[in-house]
């Protein structure tokens, strides 16, 4: 049976329940409201959550366990000697699945019938070209075991989800029948969904906790599978990026040094135009700006953060990067691309300019202004109380908004996509191609993957060089920031 | 300090005399700083309003003309000898005349046209006259007949795309200059174009279809659109408003009004406040390795994009939803306590419909900043050629689809320059759709917002 069905009839079950629940705590009051404990609603909410959440929350973990254990069974059934010289379990893993869903859809456009997918033999037809007909391509030639395997899967699937339907209905029946049977007038209705509900609370505000330790998990795994192809001295001292894209590992040098490179200096561009701009901005906004002006400049500036960074990346190609070339790079004979670290980094730089901007503008204007007041007071000019005064009270605030600039350009993904190039190189001409870590991110995993070669598996390990670099930022920028509110609150 | 007070003079070293009504050297060098320093602040405001004018201004430049098409008004006779052999109409057999088929009727079609206008070019074949057409045009004729099978024998007024060279050519993209060198269209073809306008044959109108149609393969920009994308994408702002709405809400309500201040609530703050600032390209390889490797949902389906945007979009509506309750004063919290109501009713009963706007407002923000996230979705399939449009949903949900952003990034990667066009176009349509959703959110706080 389809998931949505067994949502949908377990939710049914709820309506019912909710119904009845609250008819049975009436009729046990003699409908007399009065003699309740809860209001009537309640007796029906209970009822009706005890029958919806556990099913659905079993049947959740059930859906995430299911392919774990099928895999394993599975797993057992291929044979060593089915595993090709330089493939992998998980890579046969992968075409038995391929092959199980081909059957599928072969039997779901009618062109086999359920009794023919279970028992075709590759000895005997040709399966490839079988499922090619109804529009699923295999890379190469079924062998008898994947095709076992494959069927076999078939048939595990259709058994564990039979399984599933009748223990998920199972549990919502019992969570009726137990909940409908506890609805007596005394039973204190109201403070059992109350606790059920605050429960469902806590649940939502863990799955932050859950999205990290997702993202953490994730990329630990393939990257330890990484590193147990390719050394990890290699990869952190390398120098020299060239992904080969025929053979398995051996020709390919994957030095990530090149590319961190390149992300520090477009990082460093970006900031140097955006923390001037961004910092005088906010300095005359909050100090010298009328409030019409601060009216109509503040959210012009604004909207710059609103825009999607793919916007800022077709901005840099087809605009700021043939400009700077015509204008800067090919007059001073420094280079020919229109794609170059200057193109990225002076983009990247407007689309700070509202973070750093802003960031600064609440700390200027966390500045008590009795500090301001004294320094005018003895005689400074309006500047020299901002230079003097200002600054380097919001100094830690304005660090730490820096910080968090730099992290956000060091993660900044469109933008170097489109503006910065491929090449990756180590060289100090601004005006060369350069290219950075989320751009490497992208084209590894992009197009064909084939997640047991090191050229894929690459993309993890610098997925996690990049989270631990920003995260680390953003912690050293959020304790700089705290630290600093700490003064004057 | 009475010395000082006794001896200024001899404390500031040496005495000045100045006059109140002329400046010495410092003051004017003091003042001239204060002067500096002001047009510094100045310039970088107005270098800030500048980038963002030039910004839209390039893109609106690149990307006006996409919503502009060069159409030519053919009349193609639909011949029932090449289109229905066997004369009974059956559409079994019609579907079996490939699109190969009646390129030959739009050819015909062309000369016919060209006759009868009376236009002569030299050295222009009837084959590059029938090239100006768009390659796009048989299928466009072809789902004209399989729709009308009676229309066969008769004979047809039809729109059809001009080539993406002709439209680039009255967009000024292509001139005469760059079609000597160009392979795929040549100055008679242009020549061919122009008397054609003349006549009122070859028209520019709206492109409706640049909204509604499916992406097109390379050498035919002229008939890509977005249709799929904008599909994908609302799909996608579907998922994430199913999910990230009643999530949000709830984790911020319980952070907000339930939690005790301890350890595992600190751990809880720190994450999102950490998540908030996590790069999108990480949520892309989550999304990756989790939902399709692990889960083993379908590539490049709009249930993949909607979930990973979910997770990115959660900390934005949590933070937002927070502030909006911490608005809502205590007074009301207490009144609510103090006539009998439980602490859970106190919330959902009173604070939460008052925090509402807020919470709005915060997720529809949430849901323009999702819209426009493009690198996550790279790394999920979603920059696969899809020519089909997703299905209704809940199904739909799982076909494979496009999205906004992704589209333009597909578009920039192509060779021909017609595509830089349609991406600036593209980008058009999607800040369109922010500004509308930044529009009603600053509408919903503006009418409902209460100051307390």
């Amino acid at each position: 049976m389809p998931v949505l069905w067994i949502v949908l009839i377990v939710l049914a079950l709820g309506g019912v329940g909710y119904m009845l629940g609250r008819r049975r705590a009436m009729a046990s009051a003699d409908g007399d409201v009065r003699h309740l404990h809860s209001l009537p609603t309640y007796y029906g909410s209970n009822v009706a959550l005890l029958t919806i959440a556990p099913a659905l929350l079993f049947m959740g973990l059930w859906l995430l366990m299911q392919p774990i254990l099928i895999e394993r069974q599975i797993i057992g059934l291929i044979p060593e000697s089915a595993i090709a010289e330089g493939s992998s379990r998980s890579l046969v893993m992968s075409d038995v699945r391929r092959v199980a869903e081909g059957l599928d859809t072969a039997v779901a456009q009618g062109a086999m019938t359920p009794d023919q997918a279970d028992s075709i033999r590759t000895e005997f037809t040709d399966v490839r070209e079988r499922l090619g007909r109804v529009g699923v391509a295999l890379g190469s030639n079924v062998r008898p075991e994947v095709l076992r395997a494959a069927q076999h899967y078939r048939g595990l699937q259709a058994r564990y989800s039979a399984i599933m339907t009748v223990l998920v209905l199972a549990v919502a029946v019992v969570g009726f029948g137990y909940s409908y049977l506890q609805t007596t007038k005394d039973f204190r209705a109201r403070n059992v969904v109350e606790t059920g509900i605050k429960s469902l609370l806590i649940l939502a505000s863990t799955i932050a906790i859950l999205t990290t330790v997702g993202i953490i998990l994730s990329m630990l795994f393939e990257t330890r599978n990484f590193f147990s192809q390719y050394s990890w001295t290699n990869f952190f001292f390398g120098t020299t990026w060239s992904p080969s894209f025929s053979g398995r590992g051996g020709a390919s040098q994957l030095g990530i040094l090149p590319l961190l490179w390149g992300t520090l200096y477009i990082s460093v561009v970006a900031l140097l135009v955006a923390v001037p701009i961004g910092l005088f901005a906010a300095i005359y906004m909050s100090e010298y700006a009328g409030p019409k002006m601060r009216a109509i400049a503040k959210p012009l500036i604004e909207i710059l953060a609103g825009i999607p960074t793919i916007v800022y990346g077709l901005f840099a190609l087809i605009t700021v990067g043939p400009m700077l070339r015509d204008y800067f790079a090919q007059p001073l004979g420094l280079g020919e691309s229109s794609a170059s670290v200057m193109t990225a980094g002076v983009v990247m730089g407007i689309m700070l300019i509202p973070f750093v901007s802003s960031l600064s503008d609440d700390i200027i204007n966390a500045v008590p202004q009795s500090m301001r007041d004294g320094s005018l007071g003895l005689g400074a000019t309006k500047s020299e109380t901002i230079r003097q005064v200002v600054i380097p009270a919001a100094l830690p605030g304005v660090v730490g908004a820096i910080l968090l600039a730099a992290s956000r350009a060091i993660g900044e993904t469109m933008i170097v996509v489109l503006g910065a190039g491929a090449a990756a190189r180590i060289s100090l001409n601004p005006f060369e191609a350069m290219t950075t870590v989320t751009v490497k991110i992208v084209s590894q995993l992009t197009g064909d993957t084939d997640f047991a070669s090191p050229e894929t598996l690459v993309a993890f390990a610098l997925g996690l060089t990049l989270f631990v670099i920003t995260l680390g930022l953003n912690v050293l920028a959020l304790y700089i920031v705290r630290k600093y509110r700490e003064q004057y609150e | 300090m009475t010395d000082a007070t006794a001896n200024p003079a001899a404390a500031a070293g040496s005495p000045r005399h100045g006059s109140l009504l002329s400046q010495d050297a410092l003051t004017k060098k003091r003042n001239a700083a204060e002067t500096r320093f002001r047009l510094y602040g100045l310039a970088a405001v107005s270098v800030g309003i500048l980038a963002l004018i030039l910004l839209l201004a390039s893109i609106l430049n690149n990307g006006l003309g996409s919503f502009q098409q060069t159409f030519i008004s053919l009349d193609v006779e639909l011949q029932e000898d090449r289109l229905d052999k066997a004369g009974n109409r059956n559409i079994e057999d019609l579907k079996k005349v490939s699109t190969f088929g009646y390129a030959p009727l739009i050819t015909a079609a062309m000369a016919a046209k060209i006759a009868e206008t009376g236009i002569q070019i030299e050295g222009l074949s009837a084959k590059d006259a029938g090239n100006i057409i768009s390659k796009d045009a048989p299928a466009q004729l072809r789902d004209y007949v399989l729709a009308n099978p009676e229309k066969i024998g008769t004979t047809v007024n039809f729109k059809v795309l001009a080539n993406g060279r002709i439209d680039g050519y009255f967009k000024d993209r292509v001139t005469m200059a760059s079609a000597e060198l160009d392979s795929n269209v040549t100055p008679q073809q242009l020549m061919l174009a122009d008397a054609l306008k003349e006549d009122g044959v070859l028209i520019k109108g709206f492109n409706w279809g640049f909204i509604t149609n499916p992406d097109a393969s390379e050498n035919r920009p002229e008939a890509s659109g977005l249709g799929v994308a904008i599909l994908g994408s609302l799909y996608m702002m579907l998922v994430v408003l199913i999910l990230a709405l009643p999530i949000g809400v709830a984790a911020s309500i319980y952070l907000e009004e339930f939690a005790p201040k301890n350890r595992w609530t600190d751990l809880i703050e720190v994450n999102i406040s950490n998540l908030a600032a996590v790069p999108s390209i990480v949520f892309g390889i989550l999304g990756l390795a989790i939902f399709i490797n692990f889960a083993g949902l379908p590539q490049s389906a709009p249930i993949v994009g909607g979930l990973v945007l979910t997770l990115m979009t959660l900390p934005t509506i949590i933070i937002s939803t927070r502030a909006s309750l911490k608005s809502v004063p205590p007074s009301i919290r207490d009144a609510a306590l103090g006539v009998g109501a439980s602490k859970m009713q106190s919330v959902f009963h009173h604070v939460l419909p008052l925090a509402a706007p807020g919470i709005l407002t915060g997720t529809i923000i949430g849901l323009a900043q999702a819209l426009g996230e493009t690198a996550p979705l790279l790394l999920i399939g979603m920059v696969a050629f899809v020519r089909e449009y997703p299905g209704a949903p809940p199904e739909g949900f799982f076909d494979p689809a496009s999205a906004l952003p992704v589209q333009v990034y597909n578009w920039t990667q192509r060779a021909d320059p017609a595509f830089v066009e349609r991406a600036s176009g593209a980008i058009i349509v999607l800040l369109i759709f922010l500004l509308f959703m930044n529009a009603v959110a600053i509408m919903l706080r503006r009418r409902f917002e209460r100051r307390w």
